[in-house]
């Protein structure tokens, strides 16, 4: 039977599996729209594209499972980009359907038209313009397979208009193959050994984890080969839930924002596991001084990763969890007592570390208090882009893989809303908090309204300071307190705003009241929004200064 | 260092345009790209031209493979390689030194494929030395426009074992 290009997404969505798109309707897109309309699959309505493919990209780590949004041409397109980069830098499965204005017409400045491949292609792992549609299903096949397999990442399919219009028989591939894209097999056992060996012979091993190990689902497996191997492990922003925060051997967040102890524990290791990470510079500081005495076993899924930013000596090239099986198999279990001992020491002497003062309401205490209320629920946690996702990153210990999602390679403010409403759609029984910034949650906060049309009962706890506090800090640190257009003279009264989006607000000033308010929140099965109005000029500590060493800490 | 590199592309529209935003988004230098059908129809063969250190080279290579266009990369720079590039150049040439530039063209065994009032066009091919070589030799008569193809290269079979 023949169907027409906009039965066909719809019927290859379903084969794909998919429960749920993120998309914002418009003349491109009108036959597909009209299809989905009978169509099981749900829609949820977003209210602006950047909410779509971030709430696509928040299902997607929340889930495990790709995350799909659509937008209709011109637009609706663009408006997706800030989505599609921040999928493409943190390496997360989106597939994001464009509409395009028909065929015939492209090329001509035709009325909502935007070459959305041509703007998207360097952030992008593949994209397709549509040409025919009897390719249109093997296509569909073909995005799911790219955007899900090695190292994950967002696929663009640019669909004109006339495409949904045509008609094929439909007939889903199963597989498709391609000559130029091939998923790293099995890694080399030479490789495996010469790793193994080489634990064994270490006595300052570090244990480095990222966001690989997330999204090849082997949390388990790592908790296995650090136990074994008694080797300490620190995780990146990314990384956090790969290994339980509050498990002895871990040494949390590494980094400009991380602990002192894991700072020092990298730097002075003799042997850098690097498990799914990708030596970023917000986690090596200067590179130059960065380890001067570890060597480099990179288990990585991208070659590409081996050797960009740091020098490795044994790559291991393939899918994190089959990779440390073996090696829970093979390794040699080194000595790492004394090691140990003085990480014990740089924890009790380095601790994180922040005062309490009367009358103050401090945003560390905040995320504490989330922490100890959420930390025995199935919870999610979604941040900002600031203060606040550092604050988030140090205080809230995360326990287990896809309970912490935050926009680490971009940084983009006003992800958090939007993908904590993918997160809850994804997760419907998880409570799930956005760590919001007074500055951050004005990017997108339109999307509260989206929470509220699907009853969703996210809580947004917003740390409220009063300014850009992140670029406020930079500037009092290194521009002579010179508050350059950082600083906000008028905000919205965020508790009124949650009132006429038909969602619940709560003003918290004093530490007494957080504990209360975050119960009620949790208990409402609506959006709310707590504004926590905190310390305005709190700083995050301790800090590595762009470019300075890892040891150079600041405020610790 | 300059590194030769043969790369195998799906032959689609777009293709190039991926090759050559890779180039200028992550910042390597292309110093020639030339691209064309293989004997293969849906295959297209780009040869680049790119400087850089080891490390610069190790990533470009590896970025192209992450195209999903991109079905194959060899850096041929160290194998035994065939390399051709094709220049046409418009030489100043009034008819008192024409005889001399015939010479010169003769000598690098180029051709002379058009003749005009005051100008000859000259049609040159040959590896990197040659080309540079012939325009050096042009260039006291006056050179008012010159372009290649870029390089284009190929290794060389095995060769027969001597005994
Ligand atoms: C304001 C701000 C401050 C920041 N400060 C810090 C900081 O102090 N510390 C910090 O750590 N980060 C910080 N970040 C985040 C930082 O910019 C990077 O995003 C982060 O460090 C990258 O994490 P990752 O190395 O785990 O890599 P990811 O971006 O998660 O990359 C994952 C890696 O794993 C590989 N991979 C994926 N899947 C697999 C698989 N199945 N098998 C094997 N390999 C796989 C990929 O190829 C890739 O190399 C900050 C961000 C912001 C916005
Ligand atoms: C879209 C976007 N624009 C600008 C920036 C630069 N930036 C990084 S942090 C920050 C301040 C964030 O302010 P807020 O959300 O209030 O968080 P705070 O740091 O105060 O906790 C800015 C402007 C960014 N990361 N993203
Ligand atoms: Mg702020």
């Amino acid at each position: 039977m023949k169907l027409t290009g906009a039965e066909i997404i719809c019927k290859a969505l379903e084969y794909e599996g998919v429960e749920v798109v993120f998309g914002y309707p418009g003349g491109a897109v009108l036959p597909l729209y009209d299809k989905l309309y009978d169509s099981p699959i749900r829609h949820i309505l977003v209210r602006h594209e950047q909410g779509a493919a971030h709430a696509a990209d928040g299902y997607a780590r929340a889930t495990g499972k790709p995350g799909v949004c659509i937008a209709t041409s011109g637009p609706g397109a663009t408006n997706l980009v800030t989505g599609i980069a921040n999928a493409y830098m943190d390496s997360v499965p989106i597939i994001a359907f464009t509409g395009q204005v028909n065929l015939s017409a492209i090329g001509r400045d035709s009325f909502q038209e935007a070459d959305i491949t041509g703007i998207t292609l360097p952030i992008v792992k593949h994209s397709y313009l549509v040409k025919d549609v009897n390719q249109l299903a093997a296509t569909i096949r073909a995005a799911f397979h790219i955007a899900t397999t090695g190292r994950p990442g967002p696929v663009l399919i640019d669909l004109p208009k006339d495409i949904t219009i045509a008609q094929a028989e439909f007939e889903y591939p199963p597989q498709v193959t391609f000559r130029g894209y091939r998923v790293p097999g099995r890694c080399d056992s030479a490789q495996v050994y010469q790793a193994a060996r080489a634990i064994g012979e270490a006595r300052k091993p570090v244990i480095y984890a990222g966001g690989g190990v997330i999204s090849s689902n082997a949390a388990e497996e790592l908790r296995e080969f650090a136990e074994k191997t008694r080797i300490p492990v620190t995780n990146t922003l990314l990384g956090k839930g790969s290994f339980p925060e509050t498990h002895p051997l871990s040494l949390g967040m590494v980094g400009m924002h991380g602990t002192a102890y894991a700072n020092y524990a990298v730097s002075y290791s003799d042997l850098i596991i690097a498990i799914g990470a990708r030596f970023d510079d917000r986690v090596t500081g200067r590179l130059d001084t960065f380890a001067p005495n570890a060597r480099v076993i990179h288990i990585d899924i991208d070659p590409a990763e081996i050797g960009k930013n740091v020098r490795v000596h044994i790559p291991l090239i393939g899918d994190v969890k089959p990779i440390l099986k073996e090696l829970i198999q093979r390794v040699e279990v080194p000595d790492t007592r004394e090691w140990l001992k003085q990480i014990e020491q740089w924890k009790a002497e380095y601790p994180l570390r922040y005062t309490n003062e009367e009358g103050v309401l401090k945003p560390q205490y905040v995320i504490e208090q989330i922490w100890e209320i959420t930390r025995d629920k199935n919870a999610v946690i979604t941040t900002e882009v600031g203060q606040n996702q550092m604050w988030a990153a140090q205080y809230y210990k995360a326990l287990r893989p896809r309970t912490f999602i935050s926009s680490g390679g971009l940084g983009t403010m006003g992800f958090g809303l939007p993908a904590a409403v993918g997160a809850q759609i994804g997760r419907p029984d998880a409570v799930v908090f956005d760590i919001a910034g007074d500055g951050s949650i004005q990017m997108t906060v339109q999307e509260l309204a989206t929470a509220v049309q699907y009853n969703l009962p996210i809580n947004i706890a917003i740390l409220n300071n009063r300014f850009l506090g992140m670029v406020r800090q930079w500037q009092e640190l290194f521009n002579n307190k010179r508050y350059s257009q950082t600083e906000f003279p008028d905000l919205p009264d965020f508790v009124k705003l949650a009132e006429a989006y038909g969602a619940v607000g709560m003003r918290v000033t004093r530490s007494e009241e957080v504990r209360p308010a975050l119960e009620r929140a949790i208990a409402t099965p609506k959006p709310v929004i707590i504004d926590f109005v905190i310390a305005r000029e709190e700083n995050v500590f301790p800090m590595v200064p762009a470019g300075e060493s890892l040891t150079k800490m600041v405020g610790c | 260092m300059r590194h030769t590199l043969a790369v195998l592309v799906e032959n689609q529209p777009g293709v190039l345009t991926r090759v050559a935003g890779l180039f200028s988004r992550r910042g390597y230098n292309i110093e020639s790209l030339a691209v064309g059908e293989t004997h293969e129809p849906t295959i297209s063969r780009m040869t680049i031209v790119v400087d850089g250190d080891d490390l610069v080279i190790e990533q470009v290579v590896k970025q192209l493979n992450k195209l999903i266009d991109v079905i194959d990369v060899q850096d041929v720079t160290q194998a035994e390689y065939v390399d051709r590039e094709l220049v046409l150049i418009k030489v100043n040439a009034e008819p008192s030194i024409r005889g001399e530039i015939m010479q010169i063209v003769d000598i690098f065994r180029a051709r002379i494929v058009d003749i005009g009032y005051n100008t000859l066009i000259i049609e040159c091919t040959g590896d990197e030395g040659k080309i540079r070589a012939i325009e050096k030799s042009l260039k006291p008569f006056g050179i008012l426009e010159l372009v290649r193809t870029g390089k284009i290269a190929m290794v060389r079979g095995q060769k027969y074992e001597e005994d």
